[in-house]
């Protein structure tokens, strides 16, 4: 490689920033939707659909499930081995595990939670929705609205999943009736009115003949929105973010503690919500001590502003005792401190909930030791009624808890805020992570 | 529409960063797995970035199989220099001289799989409690299914039926004792994202990833490099090509594919342009439909 390019790779050390040279204004985003589904749905159908129409099928990937669809007797290509994962699962024809899986048009880049859809599987289901920007729900258009998609709309309610689409699926099975699409959206909007979804959009597709999936259906010309793949394009999420509530869960401290730098205190961590500014009046949580920013650096340098989810490192004006857990917020917006709170808990082990056990509660960068105090009701996942009779915890069920924490977390609604509203518990004994908690 | 949002490419470099300081927040002795690779390549200059003006707070973990390809080790030892970090080295040559592993016999014989005694006996040796790779998920379908935080039991094996939830950016490294943990900062990364990235940042890499001329040997759908370890079969003829390589591995296994692309821009418009996965050139994965699923669940990278 020439000295030219060494150089440009090279630190600058004194200004403490890297060079970017030959920078594209590159203003692709990012969206990572998740599938809910069973294979009856033709849930792998459909990402193999999305994948393959839109071109993000490698020559050998297709030569590979050409083979095993001529193995297994298909007639033509089965979308569906796209998904293929692990060796249990394409021996038994399921998905077990969340998978995630890429593709890229012109407009974004994707990331896709592939997660299987049955009641046991409750857990890879929040899994996969917690980092969501949309939840696609596949619908069967010979069967309408059943358990399962409502089980699915639940939980990106609970997780808070933005945006909605569902997808009336195998529409070619019903003669692409206009009727039954809008039956089943009536269907949707009667139990879905029940949940908190902001922007639901409803599209009637063929996974298996490719209907409105990248391309436009010509079966269905009564339908004049956008395929799918249009819509997971443009839908608008750069407002996904809470841009309100400025919150620095501070990671961990950088000490170069080398010449230049002998003094440089810079509190790393990922910006979870919010905007902030050089200059602002910051307080530190849960001391309360107040100060200034003074600087806030990015990967590539300084920044005059600085907002979710960016990793920066930040220096204050004053010497203040800062660790990780410690929250820096913006003075005249506080979250705040508890130490008893409520959480929508999704249980997500073999080992069900020790009443009064002790379990690390971890919240941002923060980790305290908690207890489930009271089981407050338990949600039936088959009918979305609460049952508070029954208060043993065990997994893939979804309840609601009082927990108390040993020392005082900053904690926001999940409602008003998901990077700030979620916590997990570890169990101590084991080491697992054993439930995801929305705090309510 | 709002200014307040990343591009692609900084989300990802974002998240990235947001790992690794992880890891350093909750492990006490983690490494970096440099192969000399892109992969790893980018990784290291992601903690460059994530820890600056700190320099590196991890030592970088080398597993050779004395296969290597001579670019790759210069390579290494000049990055060592510039950043200043210590290196670990696992040789494969000296698990193999300590009776821990048996050289593969036959036509396709490699040290591919080898490597998981070695590097699994250099984390105990050196007390790794966590060893961050360059793993991604677009890979191959057992690596979708990692975990940016993977657990390892003593035995250094990956039960990928039985792994932590991951929800949110809420990762959990705790570890008994004798246990490790990969992480996997690029997860979410595409190769091309990897040479967008590379590219975008102006990064340095071995020169064998652009292209040269070569004296190669046409097998397995690919162009192997000739070396010292090569042994030509009957009808195998040692030519000259332009090649480069899209992945590197082992000299004895890592095809090349013929290309012109002499710069990043070109690179990165070849990769665009890909009809085939990076894998593809790479013999170990051709073995059988699950080979890295297995060698994954033994401990490998």
């Amino acid at each position: 490689m020439t000295n030219a390019l060494k150089a440009q790779w090279k630190i600058e050390k004194d200004k403490g920033i890297f060079r970017k040279l030959d920078m594209e204004l590159n203003n692709s985003q990012l969206l990572r939707f998740t599938t809910a589904g069973s294979v009856d749905d033709g849930k792998s159908t459909l990402i193999g659909r999305l994948l393959y129409d839109s071109k993000s099928i490698f020559e050998d990937q297709l030569e590979s499930i050409e083979n095993t669809s001529l193995k297994k007797g298909h007639e033509g290509l089965d979308l569906a081995l796209f998904t293929d994962g692990l060796k249990d699962e394409r021996e038994q024809g399921i998905t077990i595990d969340v998978a995630y899986r890429y593709f890229t048009t012109p407009k974004r880049k994707f990331i896709i939670a592939d997660t299987p859809g049955h009641i046991q599987y409750t857990r890879n289901m929040v899994t996969g929705a917690s980092t969501a920007n949309a939840a696609i729900i596949l619908i069967d258009a010979r069967h309408g609205v059943i358990e399962q998609t409502k089980r699915h709309s639940f939980i990106a309610s609970l997780l808070q999943i933005p945006h909605l689409v569902v997808c009336i699926n195998k529409m070619d099975l019903v003669d692409f009736k206009e009727e039954v699409y809008n039956d089943i959206i009536k269907q949707f909007q009667d139990f879905s009115s029940k949940l908190l979804v902001k922007d639901v959009r409803f599209i009637p597709i063929s996974a298996l003949l490719g209907d409105n999936v990248v391309n436009r259906s010509e079966n269905m010309p009564w339908y004049k929105g956008a395929p799918l793949l249009h819509t997971l394009e443009t839908i608008h999420i750069s407002s996904d973010f809470n841009s309100v509530d400025a919150r620095f869960p501070v990671q961990t401290v950088l000490r170069p503690q080398r010449e230049g730098f002998i003094d440089y205190r810079g509190y790393a961590g990922r910006i979870a919500s919010g905007i902030f500014r050089p200059g602002e009046e910051v307080t530190v949580m849960p001391s309360g001590f107040t100060s200034k920013i003074k600087t806030i650096e990015g990967p590539d340098g300084q920044l005059e502003e600085a907002y979710a989810p960016m990793s920066i490192s930040m220096t204050l004006e004053d010497d203040i005792d800062i660790g990780r857990g410690d929250m820096i917020v913006r003075s005249n917006n506080k979250p705040e401190p508890v130490q008893d709170l409520e959480v929508m808990l999704c249980w997500m082990n073999n080992d069900p909930a020790k009443p009064r056990a002790k379990y690390t509660l971890k919240h941002t960068s923060n980790e305290q030791t908690a207890m489930i105090k009271e089981v407050l009701y338990k949600i039936d996942i088959e009918t979305l009624g609460r049952n508070l009779e029954d208060k043993e915890i065990v997994m893939n069920d979804i309840c609601k808890v009082r927990i108390r924490s040993t020392k005082p977390l900053m904690i926001d609604s999940y409602r008003d805020n998901r990077s700030t509203g979620n916590l997990i518990l570890i169990d101590e004994n084991t080491n697992e992570t054993v439930a995801a908690g929305m705090i309510i | 529409m709002s200014k307040y949002y990343l591009n692609y490419l900084d989300e990802l470099e974002s998240e990235a960063i947001f790992v690794l300081r992880e890891v350093w927040a909750q492990f006490q002795n983690p490494v970096i797995l440099f192969s000399g690779g892109k992969d790893s390549i980018v990784v290291t200059h992601l903690a460059k970035k994530a820890f600056f003006p700190s320099k590196i707070p991890f030592s970088l973990m080398h597993v050779d199989t004395g296969h290597n390809f001579p670019e790759t080790i210069k390579f290494r030892d000049d990055i060592l220099k510039e950043l200043g970090v210590n290196l670990i080295v696992g040789s494969v040559q000296e698990s193999i001289d300590q009776g821990r592993v048996a050289e593969e016999k036959g036509k396709s014989a490699t040290r591919n799989a080898l490597q998981i005694t070695t590097l699994l006996d250099a984390i105990e040796e050196h007390k790794v409690d966590c060893a961050i790779g360059g793993g991604r998920r677009d890979e191959e379908k057992a690596r979708a299914k990692e975990r940016f935080f993977s657990h390892r039991d003593d035995f250094g094996q990956w039960d990928p039926k039985n792994q932590r939830p991951e929800l949110w950016n809420l990762f959990n490294g705790k570890h008994f004792e004798g246990e490790h943990f990969r992480a996997f900062p690029i997860s979410n990364w595409t190769e091309m994202d990897v040479w967008n990235y590379i590219k975008r940042e102006q990064i340095e890499i071995p020169s064998l990833y652009y292209a040269h001329e070569r004296e190669v040997v046409w097998r397995s759908d690919s162009w192997i490099p000739n070396s010292e370890f090569l042994k030509l079969e009957d009808g195998e003829e040692i030519v000259t090509k332009k090649v480069r390589f899209r992945t590197l591995g082992d000299i004895t296994i890592t095809g090349g594919i013929e290309s012109d692309a002499d710069t990043l821009e070109k690179i990165a418009a070849e990769v665009s342009g890909m009809r085939k996965t990076e894998r593809g050139n790479r013999t170990d994965d051709k073995r059988s439909e699950s080979a890295m699923e297995d060698r994954k669940r033994q401990g490998y990278f």
